[in-house]
């Protein structure tokens, strides 16, 4: 039974975080190929801008936490938010809209993106260096252990305070976006554009209102994305090539252009890191006894060493764009 | 719009009056190298022209996949990397202990396993000829390839740990370093096939995300497998094809490694101004200009997209091998997406993609700079720290040096920004001529 | 004053000139129909109408006031509403959002438009929180123009509405064309099904090679033997 918990706690907790973040990053992508069709590379770095804008926040008001008793970090995410959305509009407004009205090849765009990502990767590094920053300056890191009601259980499910505000923003994320996409008039022209551009202009849907709109939310969840990573482990500037893999990843699985699909493909990724870095012969301890000595003695049997974690998005990339493109929901995209 | 409709009319011009353009730029690099010459000395400067020249075939490659077919590879590291690590592999001496000892033969045995997981799970997949339902061949297949795959990595780690322990590492192959540059054009050639076979079929910007991926793999690989590469204990010194500076001095020596891939760029340059304007290269552009249309006319777009991606990573392998050598030094921590990707692409792009001689000058231009803007970035970053220090109270004096990589990171953002909106073409613009 | 004029509208794309000079006039609660062979630029002209394409030289004129390459969204904004021909649904909206994604610039419309649009297109109702991308094409073809009506629009430019659909949607079709127009909105449209669509127009323009070769009132239009052997097929 402890054998389970820890399988619990490496998976189930480890999964569903990592997916979480994968999930909210990946929906960033999505929203920027269905509106404007191509690969925003810089998506990672936004990221990180956002959570080393949350960082900045922490160290100048260490305090503003403790009267709303959350870490100082949640409480200045708003503001961070805001921040990262006012970056990307003004990155598309400065590196992208140019481009967009001369009418290039998407791929030039992509090439864009990874002069932009240079760019923020570069200040942001020049300013905070490349080493791990905690994010909780002046908050401890809560840890809850619910122990299990059974007598053979010792080691109890590990949950920490960043984890527990992650999954509950993860969900009003998703909830969020939800509503906005199918309630709000706005959203519903954001779906429009992404279906058919020529006929929301046709309609009235003024394309660059709506391009705006899509960096603000994409700025905001680049934020959290970048946040709760940060949280949950610190603030790591020099993430980004590792983030990006994952989470394109995660969109292209889901489907490009389709947010839902992009948070379940998140959840995939993240998960399949998570089973795929796991030690199974954990699992088969308690068995030992009645198992055949090589498969007892075999040591490590996880699948790939924690080292080598970025091949299993790969991988799953890989077998995504040569079994179905378009995703297990079906994007608009390919 | 009026700028491009100027660049246009230039682009039509310009193959009937003098080149007054490259005359005016190559004097220009020409001026730039003989000033480093005397402020730096020959022995520096020397070296600076044999990097570059290496780098110059690292355009080439790109330049032929971008340039030429419009494909965007954003891991030119990762195939760097895997003609640099052939270099090594190939040039170092044998390690005749670990030869000796009976761990060489367990390695053999892991490889024989795996070779043997292959040939069972290949079977499985086949199994549906015997008349297994095709779920559960699948199914068996997978399951089988997972089985194999545990036990074989599990076998492979308790052994290469030993490796590791015993002997250091497997050592190299003894063999002359030029082989190992072909190996390694022909093995990053093999990794550009496969991911090649995978994207060029679909949207443009899958290639780029996969070959990003793949550059991190190929590195992360090189760094952890210690019994292969000695990973961040890196190896040297890697002989060189020709007199090393121990025989010859620096000068001479580095004269010499240049004389070679100066040779090699010329044939290289010659080849593919060959190919470009013969039918080869013609259906290539068309397929890049218009797709639909190259496919109405018959034409097999995928494979020749393949053809074209995979040579341009041989040459990538091939660069990257030759670097590696003249580095001296195998350091798979050192392969960096900054110098090893986007400064090529910055070469490419500014210099003229698709331009070959374009490419060669902005691999020589943008080196050159590059070099001399070290001095530079420590100004910019002293200028960072002091605005850090006065508004932030950071300590910062520890990270110095890999601040000051980051200020050249931002510069090479903004440089590719820049030239993507003012200069889309590049400074020797490709000269595209219209047929009618 | 009339409510959309043409006057000697050049144009086209990438520096080729399509149209060559066409004229054309329609009045306010008039049907205009533009017919024509294949490349004779009447979809084209419809388009420059809609400030989808550059117009070179002449002016387009909406109530007096040039309205020539204004972008499309500020056309919406000053009365205009269009069905192109293809693509003119938005596939994995629903049929209600189809609709008020048509009220875009006018939200406060969206009630009482909505209202109006399933009086005019019954069929629409029960489908109404069905994806336009699962409609057959009649109905996709009602979704398209109950979109550009959302707007109350002055004037409504159609691209060939009966493209592609059988005769008895066909007649339906022209039959809600001369009910929105009953209601006081002027439409100009493309048609390939040329007798049919001037049998209800009230003016026709025949365009041949980017230029008007006839332009009178649907009648008689087709009672002239030369428009008959030339353009509608005997």
């Amino acid at each position: 039974m402890n054998e389970l918990v820890f399988f619990i706690n490496n998976v189930i907790v480890a999964g569903s975080v990592t997916g979480s973040i994968y999930a909210i990053g990946a929906v960033g992508v999505t929203l920027v190929f269905s509106i404007m069709r191509f690969a925003h590379f810089a998506h990672a770095d936004m990221m990180t801008f956002g959570a080393f804008m949350v960082l900045l926040l922490t160290l100048a008001f260490p305090g503003a936490g403790a009267f709303l008793g959350l870490p100082t970090a949640v409480v200045m995410l708003p503001l961070a938010m805001v921040l990262t959305a006012g970056l990307a509009v003004g990155i598309d407004k400065v590196f992208y809209k140019p481009l967009r009205a001369h009418g290039v090849k998407p791929i030039v765009m992509v090439i864009a993106s990874l002069g932009v990502t240079l760019m923020l990767q570069g200040l942001i590094r020049v300013f905070a260096g490349t080493s791990g920053e905690n994010l909780y300056v002046d908050d401890r890191k809560e840890i809850f252990r619910l122990a299990l009601p059974f007598e053979s259980v010792r080691a109890p499910i590990v949950v920490t305070e960043p984890q527990i505000i992650l999954f509950v923003l993860t969900i009003i994320c998703i909830v969020g976006l939800h509503l906005f996409l199918s309630r709000s008039r706005l959203g519903k022209a954001m779906r429009a554009m992404s279906d058919n551009p020529d006929l929301a202009r046709a309609s009235g849907i003024n394309n660059n209102l709506i391009v705006a709109v899509t960096w603000v939310i994409v700025g905001g969840l680049a934020a959290i994305a970048g946040t709760l990573l940060s949280l949950d482990v610190t603030f790591k500037p020099d993430l980004s090539f590792f983030l990006l893999l994952p989470i394109f990843a995660a969109a292209i699985v889901g489907g490009v252009g389709h947010p839902y699909g992009a948070i379940a493909g998140g959840f995939l990724v993240g998960f399949a890191e998570t089973l795929a870095v796991f030690n199974w012969g954990v699992l088969l301890r308690p068995f030992r006894d009645s198992l055949p000595e090589w498969l007892a003695n075999a040591g490590n049997l996880a699948f790939v060493g924690s080292e080598y974690k970025i091949v299993v998005p790969f991988f799953i990339l890989v077998a995504i764009l040569v079994w179905r493109p378009t995703g297990i929901f079906k994007g608009k995209v390919i | 719009m009026s700028t491009q409709q100027t660049h246009r009319e230039d682009l039509v011009a310009s193959p009937s009056r003098f080149p007054l353009r490259e005359a005016v730029l190559f004097t220009i690099l020409l001026a730039a190298i003989v000033g480093v010459y005397t402020a730096m000395g020959a022995a520096y400067s020397t070296r600076m022209l044999v990097e570059a020249s290496c780098y110059a075939i690292l355009a080439l490659g790109l330049t032929i996949q971008w340039g030429y077919a419009g494909q965007f590879n954003a891991g030119v590291m990762g195939f760097v990397a895997l003609g640099g690590y052939c270099a090594m592999a190939f040039s170092m001496p044998v390690n005749g202990e670990f030869w000796a000892s009976p761990l060489s033969g367990e390695l053999g045995m892991v490889a024989l396993m795996a070779l043997g997981g292959v040939l069972v799970v290949v079977g499985a997949s086949k199994l549906h000829r015997l008349g297994v339902p095709r779920p559960l061949r699948t199914g068996l297949a997978v399951a089988l390839a997972l089985l194999f795959y545990l036990l074989v990595s599990a076998r492979l780690g308790v052994v290469t740990e030993q490796i590791e322990a015993q002997y250091d590492y497997i050592g190299g192959l003894g063999l002359p370093p030029w082989l190992g540059w072909i190996v390694g054009g022909a093995v990053a050639g093999l990794v550009g096939y496969f991911i090649g076979k995978v994207c060029l079929g679909l949207r443009s910007d899958y290639l780029a995300i996969a070959t990003l991926g793949i550059a991190e793999i190929i590195k992360a690989v090189l760094k952890n497998a210690d019994w292969l590469t000695r990973g961040t204990a890196t190896v040297s010194p890697l002989p060189w094809p020709v007199p090393g500076p121990a025989e010859v001095g620096f000068t001479l020596a580095r004269v010499f490694y240049f004389s070679i891939t100066a040779v090699m760029i010329v044939a290289i340059f010659l080849l593919l101004s060959r190919a470009y304007h013969a039918p080869w290269g013609r259906m290539i552009r068309a397929i890049r200009d218009n797709e639909v249309s190259a496919a109405a006319m018959g034409k097999d777009i995928n494979h020749r997209r393949l053809e074209i991606f995979v040579l341009g990573c041989i040459l990538m392998g091939i660069g990257g091998a030759a670097l590696g050598s003249f580095n001296s030094l195998f350091d798979p921590q050192g392969y960096l997406p900054l110098n090893h990707t986007f400064l090529v692409l910055v070469m490419v792009i500014l210099g003229g993609p698709g331009n070959n001689l374009g490419t060669i000058f902005g691999a020589f231009a943008v080196y050159i700079i590059w070099v001399m803007s070290e001095p530079l970035a420590l100004a910019v970053l002293d200028l960072a720290i002091a605005f850090g220090e006065g508004s932030f109270g950071w300590e910062t004096s520890a990270t110095l040096d890999s601040r000051a990589l980051q200020a050249r990171v931002f510069v090479i953002g903004l440089l590719i920004s820049l030239v993507l909106r003012f200069a889309p073409k590049g400074l020797l613009p490709e000269k595209v001529k219209h047929h009618g | 004053m009339p409510l959309l004029e043409a006057r000697d509208v050049y144009g086209g794309y990438g520096g080729m000139n399509i149209l060559n000079g066409v004229n054309m006039t329609l009045e306010a609660d008039e049907i205009g129909v533009i017919v024509g062979p294949n490349g004779a630029g009447k979809s084209t002209m419809l388009k420059a109408i809609f400030g989808l394409l550059i117009v070179t030289q002449g002016e387009i004129l909406l109530r007096g006031e040039p309205i020539h390459n204004l972008a499309p969204h500020r056309l919406v904004h000053q009365g205009m509403g269009f069905v192109p021909q293809e693509h003119n649904v938005f596939p994995s909206l629903t049929v209600k959002e189809n609709l008020q994604m048509g009220a875009f610039l006018k939200p406060g419309n969206v009630k009482r438009m909505l209202k109006q649009i399933y009086d005019f297109f019954p069929p629409l109702y029960d489908k109404r929180h069905q994806p336009a991308g699962e409609l057959s094409g009649g109905q996709r073809q009602m979704v398209a123009m109950g979109r550009a009506l959302m707007a109350e629009p002055s004037v409504l430019l159609l691209d060939e509405p009966t493209a592609g659909l059988s005769p008895l949607f066909m007649n339906e079709i022209f039959a809600q064309v001369k009910q929105v127009n009953a209601a006081g909105v002027g439409i100009l449209m493309v048609e390939q099904n040329a007798k049919q669509a001037l049998a209800i127009a009230d003016k026709g323009f025949v365009l041949a090679a980017g230029q008007n070769r006839f332009t009178d009132t649907g009648a008689a239009l087709l009672a002239d033997p030369e428009v008959a052997r030339s353009f509608l097929g005997g």
